[in-house]
């Protein structure tokens, strides 16, 4: 009869006109003798049209259907590319409003601003480095020093906020390059190890300095650690979470159960923003601390130090991604 | 608030906590790394655990747990005691309440 493929909601169409021809001939709106064989022949030539044009929708339906499919792999596929190319350090901006909120777009738009914040602060960092070769004076560098740990308010600031649209990209690190990406702790740097480094390049440090710096780097180091281990804890709780949600699965009980269990999953995910906050939280209060104990000069130094730092690792990475492979 | 000063008062280092938070978990740790023995109260094990909690919100902490107090005083949550931690005070205040020796 009608032509029933499976891929559209066709099934329904010659059912409904021989249930309607059914109930027309019962509610007598149709004679079953031959007295109204001219409305008998309308009817059928209505619903032969109704037929056609039924089958003519489905035909318009599947084929948009497929267009969709295939624009999805398309998308799929670019999708790819661009991580790819990403991922190999060159910057792709997208051609989209840039004054969109994170919303949807949480990941590429935090890279953007990662990026411009980036190229700001390097220009800050040569802005420095030049007063400081040129032989400034302690007032101008110090101009210079406050303005860049200012700037680094500001990263953590958007960070913070990214966190919140999308705390796993952060945790990722795939908005850093991937030398550094080998280093990351919680969604950045390990502000102990950064104060490991700077030790020998701030000499000459009086003997108070070298113990406040050595204290801070204990210090920060015993809170990375603290912080390490709750989220371990949150690791072996979320693991446990899930596991009690495993056994037979047939009776309703075991279904609600899983629910809940879901739902206990996800409110320990949602505590994964609270450690990426409190591990910039140490960055950023490392960072002032240092910075006190500190003189100008030797907070302009350890910003130059850290700054070359970052720049070999990003180095590091360019040359690695760009090595002759076989 | 009562229960709350009660046992803030019971020992040198007091934490506030609940056994399903993690971040208590790091401020547990903190402490025992740095010698202390902190007395640790489950919110969701206390009987009066839910008013204890609103009084630790009125007292400005957020989020509630973990609740740290030193000396019987009122020290803060997460944020405020790394933030001590790294400038040195909460090592300092260990110390005053006598938490720990060095």
């Amino acid at each position: 009869m009608a032509d029933v493929s499976p891929r559209t909601d066709t099934s329904t169409d010659a059912d409904t006109e021989d249930k309607n021809l059914r109930n027309a001939l019962s509610q007598g709106m149709i004679a079953s003798d031959g007295s109204d064989k001219s409305r008998d022949q309308k009817t059928l030539r209505r619903l032969a049209q109704n037929r056609e044009a039924a089958r003519k929708s489905r035909l318009r339906k599947k084929a948009y259907v497929q267009q969709l499919e295939s624009s999805r792999m398309k998308l799929t596929q670019l999708e790819q590319e661009l991580q790819r190319a990403r991922q190999q350090g060159i910057f792709i901006s997208s051609s989209g409003d840039q004054a969109q909120s994170m919303g949807g777009n949480g990941a590429l738009a935090f890279d953007v601003e990662y990026a411009r914040w980036l190229e700001e602060h390097n220009r800050r960092v040569n802005e420095l480095r030049g007063a400081v070769n040129s032989h400034a004076g302690d007032g101008e560098l110090r101009i210079i020093v406050d303005g860049i740990l200012a700037h680094y308010d500001d990263i953590f600031r958007i960070k913070g906020d990214a966190a919140k649209a999308d705390v796993f990209h952060i945790l990722s690190g795939m908005w850093k390059t991937p030398a550094e990406r080998c280093f990351l702790w919680l969604g950045g740097f390990r502000s102990s190890e950064l104060l490991k480094l700077l030790i020998n390049q701030l000499e000459p440090l009086t003997e108070q300095q070298l113990m406040s710096i050595n204290n801070l780097q204990q210090s920060s180091q015993q809170a990375e650690d603290a912080l390490s281990q709750g989220m371990e804890a949150l690791q072996q709780s979320l693991a446990e979470t899930l596991a009690a949600s495993l056994g037979p699965s047939t009776s309703t009980g075991n279904v609600a159960n899983y629910m809940g269990q879901m739902a206990m999953a996800m409110g320990k995910l949602g505590t994964l923003e609270g450690f990426i906050r409190q591990a910039d939280n140490l960055r950023q209060q490392t960072l002032q601390r240092m910075h006190s104990i500190l003189t100008t000069r030797q907070s302009a130094r350890a910003l130059l130090a850290i700054n070359d730092y970052f720049s070999r690792l990003r180095a590091l990475s360019s040359l690695w991604l760009a090595r002759p492979r076989e | 608030m009562d229960r709350i000063r009660e046992l803030a008062s019971k020992k040198a280092a007091v934490i506030f906590t609940k056994s399903s938070c993690c971040m208590c978990y790091s401020i547990k740790q903190l402490f025992y790394e740095l010698g202390a023995s902190p007395a640790v109260h489950e919110l969701d094990k206390e009987a009066r655990g839910r008013e204890m909690e609103l009084a630790l919100r009125g007292l400005g902490c957020n989020p509630s747990v973990p609740a740290v107090f030193i000396g019987g005083v009122f020290v803060g949550s997460t944020t405020d005691v790394i933030s001590l931690h790294v400038d040195g005070s909460l090592k300092q205040m260990l110390i005053d309440a006598k938490a720990i020796w060095f």
